[in-house]
């Protein structure tokens, strides 16, 4: 089986968000950048799927130079291989989509693992943007996955329940947290990966559909009203609540 | 410029989504700020009362039909919305941030390759181009996005854009019955969450943190929830310790939620958190630290110990219901 993983460098999520001069980019001093958190869920995901019937496991990233350091951590996970696809260019999804689509392509992969979400941006698209482009099945925001021959059962999370899902590889899975629990690279994993190499693909540019215009801060809400500090604040409270805001 | 505007309405179980209704109301007047014709879509079997979408601007709605379309299938109901919007030339496509819009909207991309803005907040007119505002980094920054392709697809997040009826036609309901339907990828069973609201459709929300010690306590939560009619909400701290049920998560890793009202009990208001319910119109924290960075974004704040203040709260609800 030959498993692609695509993981994403994103910013801490703890992290202050401070806009560019230009008004259009994240200024990214002092930002500390991490493997994206649901991208942990689906490299889970992959080692197990290679351990219970073998296979290969690539992992993919699209960006800067320092993309390198979150593929560093994955190839310490257990990873076999991975390739970067350079680029110092803000693209689109369906830009990045494209160019990952490429490279799974190349990499004759049966199934991709993606995260649910990067926490930059928050689309939540690129695992089924891939799999149009590929025309894999997808399912979305999975929190069960399992593999039988070709035959793929899993489940998704839906508005208020969930669904299980029936349908085959080649596929696109992407994962959101419930699906398994991350494990911890280990100390012989960390040498390991120090000396894999991680390939390097410049990207032909592509054209975006979508431009930003602008990036702000949103405005920050006046302080509230503090009612009281025990239960004699509590009809006033409800008062309030039916009075001034209208919501009960 | 834009000509056609189209909405995909989503249903489950027969049942037009809540969610819907807000982006055939938003997209209604977005036809009529670019002075381009709107219709809908609706992919299913029996669905109940389609014409009602009339009541939201939009008087002509689509209904391919057939039973295997009862339940969601991404393979099929994707073909078929592809194939409608390049029969219908359209070329604004609004779709709803669910789970399933979120499924279908970046497959038609592809299909029509061009721009998608997801989860927008806010969508605009500006000199007949459609400007939208999207929140990113966890809602610690927006983008205002711009698209160059000739045809356009957002999706909106649910219970941002409000509802209201503004006119009292009728739509025409045009069945379309679809005789084979692609099922190569298709859900055989959805499982729902037992008598349950979900945070992300509640119009109030109730939520507990890691202030309320343990699982048990969360008894008055749920009473306080149910006499609102409000889902339960939680954080991560308590989702973690096996308190509450993942799907209960609000926040970053779980839920976006923007409720009327949402009520934080012993829940500290960490970035992450906030992340998922800043947008919510009413933010009501009960919590022993006044300092807790959950008051700097409510509305109403108690500063006490929610295992006194719950009891009362729940006690002056019911005098006031009584
Ligand atoms: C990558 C990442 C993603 C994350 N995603 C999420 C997410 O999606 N959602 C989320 O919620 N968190 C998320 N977190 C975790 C987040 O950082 C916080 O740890 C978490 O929200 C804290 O939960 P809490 O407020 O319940 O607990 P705490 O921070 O421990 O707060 C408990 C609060 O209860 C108050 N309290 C204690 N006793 C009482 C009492 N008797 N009465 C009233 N108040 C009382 C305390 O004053 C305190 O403010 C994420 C973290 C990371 C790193
Ligand atoms: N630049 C990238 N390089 C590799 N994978 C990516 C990239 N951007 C997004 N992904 C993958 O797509 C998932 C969803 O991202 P998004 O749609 O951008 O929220 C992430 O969890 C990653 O698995």
């Amino acid at each position: 089986m030959k498993i692609v993983v695509c993981v994403n460098h994103v910013p801490d999520t703890a992290t202050r968000i401070n806009i560019s001069s230009d008004q259009k980019t994240l200024d990214s001093n002092g930002v500390t950048y991490i493997l994206n958190p649901y991208d942990e869920y689906a490299i889970e995901e992959a080692l197990k799927t290679k351990e219970s019937i073998g296979g290969e496991i690539v992992a993919i990233s699209l960006g800067k130079e320092a993309n390198k350091e979150t593929l560093r951590k994955v190839l310490a996970l257990g990873v076999d291989n991975a390739v970067l696809l350079k680029t110092d260019e803000i693209l689109d999804s369906l830009s990045v989509a494209k160019s990952l689509a490429n490279e799974i392509k190349a990499q004759e992969a049966d199934l991709v693992f993606m995260g649910k979400q990067s926490v930059d941006f928050d689309n939540s698209i690129m695992g089924q943007l891939v799999a149009a482009l590929l025309k894999f099945n997808i399912v979305s925001t999975a929190i069960s996955f399992n593999l039988d021959g070709n035959k793929i059962t899993a489940e998704r999370e839906i508005e208020g329940g969930k669904e299980t899902i029936e349908t085959t590889i080649p596929a696109v899975i992407t994962a959101q947290k419930g699906l398994n629990e991350p494990r911890y690279a280990s100390l012989k994993g960390i040498m390991a990966a120090k000396k894999k190499n991680i390939e390097e693909k410049e990207i032909t540019s592509t054209n975006n559909f979508v431009n930003v215009l602008e990036m702000k801060k949103p405005i920050a809400k006046p302080a509230g009203k503090i009612v009281g500090v025990d239960s004699s604040a509590v009809p006033e409270l409800v008062r309030l609540l039916k009075e001034e805001a209208k919501v009960i | 410029m834009a000509n056609k505007v189209l909405i995909y309405v989503e249903q489950r179980d027969g049942n037009i989504k809540k969610s819907s209704f807000e982006v055939l109301k938003k997209g209604s007047e977005l036809a009529l700020s670019l002075n381009a014709e709107v219709e809908a879509i609706v992919i299913g079997n029996e669905i109940n009362n389609l014409e009602n979408v009339g009541v939201y601007g939009v008087n002509k709605i689509t209904n391919l039909k057939n039973s295997e379309l009862a339940s969601y299938s991404v393979s099929a109901y994707s073909e078929l919305l592809n194939n409608f919007v390049e029969e219908a030339d359209a070329d604004i496509i609004l779709l709803a941030n669910t789970s399933m819009g979120k499924d279908l909207a970046p497959a038609l991309s592809v299909k029509l390759n061009c721009g998608l803005v997801i989860d927008c907040t806010e969508l605009d007119v500006i000199n007949n181009n459609i400007i939208a505002t999207k929140p990113i980094y966890a809602g610690k920054a927006l983008t205002i996005l711009e698209t160059n392709s000739p045809k356009s697809i957002y999706t909106l997040r649910p219970n941002v854009f409000t509802v209201g009826q503004i006119s009292n036609s009728i739509a025409e309901v045009i069945t379309k019955n679809i005789d084979s339907v692609n099922l190569s990828n298709k859900a055989t069973l959805v499982t729902k969450t037992e008598g349950k609201l979900d945070v992300t459709e509640a119009d109030i929300i109730v939520s507990g943190g890691r202030g309320l010690k343990a699982a048990e306590n969360f008894g008055m939560i749920e009473e306080l929830a149910s006499l609102l009619g409000a889902a339960t909400g939680a954080s991560r701290a308590v989702v973690d310790a096996g308190w509450r049920p993942h799907s209960e998560q609000v926040g970053q890793t779980g839920k976006t939620v923007s409720p009327n009202l949402y009520i934080a009990v012993g829940i500290s208001g960490a970035i992450q958190h906030l992340a998922g319910m800043q947008s919510s119109k009413f933010i009501v924290a009960i919590n022993k630290d006044k300092d807790a960075p959950i008051f700097s974004v409510a509305d109403y704040g108690i500063a006490g110990d929610a295992f006194e203040v719950i009891p009362a709260l729940i006690k002056e609800i019911k005098k006031n219901n009584a």
